[in-house]
């Protein structure tokens, strides 16, 4: 069958069972854009931006668990997706993003729109390819996605001629398997790893599971669940990794890392068995390395043998999927007798009593730990909650705990503020039955403001639950608490009227500045199925995230909220703990 | 300490700046780097010369494999290997220090491989230190231009 380099193109996404693109158009892809409009199975989404675009298909596939796709045109289309790319690459999340180029006979040549693709996006992408020839095409695909969703996932990027979308040639299909010398992504488990991994266990007094981001995209919940429940150990979960293992239940102690319970921390730091899984001991999660974890034998469960010994010094690795060496790890420990950890359990909810996510409500004022509670309240913990960047991102961390995976949905690694609007509407094309809501900030939401004209014409309602502290308020924390409260460029003078700017874009719009109308306003946000509701929510703006470990310090050296008098601002003091 | 990654990827463009770029991203340093197509041209053989302690050298390796046009690397130095480098160093010469850079090429057991009247071009082929030897051993003045390829090599083991 005789096609162009762009029809191909399209037959090969629908081989792939692609239903979703995320994408703009512009000169470089004109030929592809003609090409989809010719398909019928694959809806394409017009975005405002290409950084929303890469956010929304990252958001899909966070979702769902599917490959994301977007499409963008040449030069300054790929740049504005760098930011989404590198998002995802830093999250681990399967993409493929193709991205126009400039005719093969002009690169190199400073032509209109163009820029060094492969180059700008090697170092945040899994792989990338530039296609000049459409014989190459549908490999190429094919290749793209396997790389992508195979392994550790991430970004892999196409970047294709114009001339290849035009030339006309022979289409044998789309290739139905592929083979890589150079790309072996299945691996074998080593079992005497697994079986040295036991050896420490069984030994164990103190043991704790730290589960992370892994344990989410290797669909590893049920393995998860049933190791945890099989051995009564304690689990955390890092910020990638909630609702792998449900947050609600009395085997969890919550979120570990920079903003996580004190249980939390503290059982890290007092363990004597860390299981890691699918977790990469970001610094956000093991604070001061020379203090991290003294007294532990840490057993390092992940797919990518580069993130074994990056940060920390493991006792055991074991390479693999982590549903694989999860089971051989419930198989391994059949029969075996674990120690007692009941005074570990005692010693766990010691530090429970400390409750460090309490915090004082103040009359008149509305506290942002309220609004998430509310939100958890009004949605029966069932909502998917995507996030933008900063102080409302971990009190949704915080005071959502989430009972199933892929219901929470945020940019932890690179913390790219704006992810959380794109992010929502991908996901709620993913989920359409499901509740999406986005919790973000009136600094965050302005970064990808435009995507509520994109939600209007793809009838995607979300709902937007901005905690409006006028302030940029991780930096001004951070502002406040080592730089001496010099609020150097913090605060947002001249915010837009959100509830306007809103209906502007066709939404509903709804101030909250009482916190008697804060739930009544969610509770009818809610009901309106179909439209999309910003809830503009005045907040505190003096509130910081507590607890906190700062820069340079351990986790059993957390700050809390003040203890004694627990005032609205944290001119009240904060306690050394 | 030293080490010598053979590492074995795809002949494709943008290999080597994958690998290259690996380093530079992730503050590994390169002391030298080879690179060419082998007996197979679908693959290209790149020898780096990096320093670093073992963890690094393991990062190092763990990371080159994980990119996706890498076949396979080997740590050269944690095997019985050989290693090679070639200078080419050109060398100016007058009637009165002729003999002893004689001597020198021959106890280097160097090659004039270019004679002008009032120069040399010499190659020398040897280990790093043997060719460090070498260039101490010529008065400084008379090195004109030196031009070394980096190491290369492969393990003993078949």
């Amino acid at each position: 069958m005789k096609l162009n380099g762009a029809q191909i193109l399209v037959d090969c996404l629908k081989s792939e069972g692609v239903k979703h693109i995320f994408g703009y158009p512009g000169g470089a892809v004109l030929h592809i854009y003609d090409a989809l409009d010719a398909c019928t199975t694959i809806d394409h989404i017009l975005v405002r931006h290409e950084q929303g675009a890469v956010h929304a298909a990252d958001g899909y596939a966070r979702t769902s668990g599917k490959c994301g796709v977007s499409l963008v045109t040449s030069g300054p289309g790929l740049t504005n997706a760098v930011t989404g790319i590198a998002t995802a690459f830093t999250d681990s999340i399967p993409m493929v993003v193709i991205s126009g180029q400039v005719p093969s006979a002009v690169i190199g040549s400073d032509a209109f729109q163009e820029v060094d693709a492969v180059g700008i996006t090697r170092s945040c992408v899994k792989h990338n390819f530039l296609v000049k020839n459409a014989n190459d095409l549908a490999e190429t695909v094919k290749k793209a996605f396997y790389i992508a969703t195979t392994g550790r996932p991430g970004p892999v990027l196409i970047d294709i001629t114009k001339d290849t979308t035009i030339a006309e040639i022979e289409y044998e299909g789309y290739p139905e398997t592929i083979k890589m010398r150079s790309y072996q992504p299945e691996m074998q488990i080593n079992n005497e790893q697994v079986a040295k991994a036991i050896a420490i266990i069984e030994k164990s007094q103190k043991p704790i599971i730290y589960s992370g981001g892994g344990s989410v995209i290797g669909n590893a919940s049920e393995v998860l669940t049933a190791l945890t429940r099989n051995t009564g150990f304690p689990i955390t979960q890092t910020l990638m990794g909630l609702g792998a293992y449900p947050g609600t239940d009395k085997q969890s102690v919550g979120m570990l890392g920079m903003h996580g319970t004190y249980e939390a921390n503290m059982a890290m730091h007092d363990s004597d068995c860390i299981i890691a899984v699918g977790a990469r001991f970001d610094d956000r999660i093991t604070g001061n390395l020379e203090k991290f974890c003294p007294y532990a034998k840490i057993i390092h469960i992940d797919i990518d043998p580069s993130s074994v010994g990056k940060v920390v010094g493991v006792d055991v690795s074991v390479i693999g999927q982590v549903n694989d060496v999860l089971y051989a790890l419930i198989q391994g420990l059949e029969g075996k007798t674990l120690p007692n950890i009941d005074p570990w359990w005692q010693q766990i909810n010691e530090w429970r009593k400390v409750d460090s996510l309490a915090y004082k409500t103040v009359e008149g004022v509305i506290k942002p730990q309220t609004v998430i509670e509310a939100l958890y309240e009004v949605t029966n913990g069932q909502a998917i909650v995507t996030s933008d960047v900063g102080q409302h991102q971990m009190w949704a961390a915080q005071y959502y705990p989430f009972d199933k995976p892929r219901r929470w949905i945020n940019s932890g690694g690179l913390g790219t503020m704006g992810f959380g609007l794109p992010a929502a509407m991908g996901a709620k094309l993913a989920e359409p039955e499901l509740e999406v809501a986005c919790v973000t900030g009136d600094g965050s939401i302005q970064m990808m403001l435009q995507e509520l004209s994109t939600m209007l014409q793809y009838h995607t309602p979300v709902k937007i639950i901005s905690l409006n502290n006028g302030y940029l308020g991780m930096v001004r924390q951070w502002q406040e608490f080592f730089y001496e409260k010099r609020y150097s460029m913090s605060y947002m003078d001249a915010l837009p009227d959100f509830v306007k700017l809103a209906e502007s874009y066709g939404h509903i719009g709804i101030r909250v500045e009482k916190e008697e109308d804060l739930k009544p306003a969610l509770i009818e946000a809610f009901k309106q199925k179909d439209r999309t509701v910003f809830l503009d929510i005045i907040t505190d703006p003096n509130e910081n995230v507590f607890p906190m470990i700062p820069s340079g310090a351990g986790h059993h050296e957390m700050l809390l909220a003040g203890r004694d008098e627990m005032a609205s601002t944290n001119d009240s003091g904060l306690n050394l703990v | 300490m030293r080490h010598i990654i053979s590492i074995q990827l795809e002949n494709e463009s943008g290999a080597l700046s994958r690998v290259s770029g690996l380093f530079s991203a992730r503050g590994f340093n390169i002391e030298s780097l080879t690179v060419a197509a082998t007996n197979d041209p679908t693959l290209s053989r790149m020898t780096i010369v990096s320093v670093g302690d073992d963890d690094i050298i393991e990062q190092i390796v763990k990371q080159v494999n994980k990119l996706v046009d890498v076949v396979k690397v080997t740590d050269l130095t944690a095997t019985e290997h050989v290693e090679r480098e070639l200078l080419i160093v050109k060398i100016s010469i007058s009637n009165n220090t002729q003999d002893d850079v004689d001597a020198q090429l021959d106890h280097f057991n160097a090659k004039v491989i270019d004679a002008a009247e009032d120069a040399y071009i010499v190659e020398l082929a040897g280990k790093s230190q043997k060719i460090n030897d070498f260039l101490a051993a010529l008065n400084a003045d008379q090195i004109i231009e030196v031009s070394r390829t980096g190491v290369t090599g492969v393990c003993q083991k078949i």
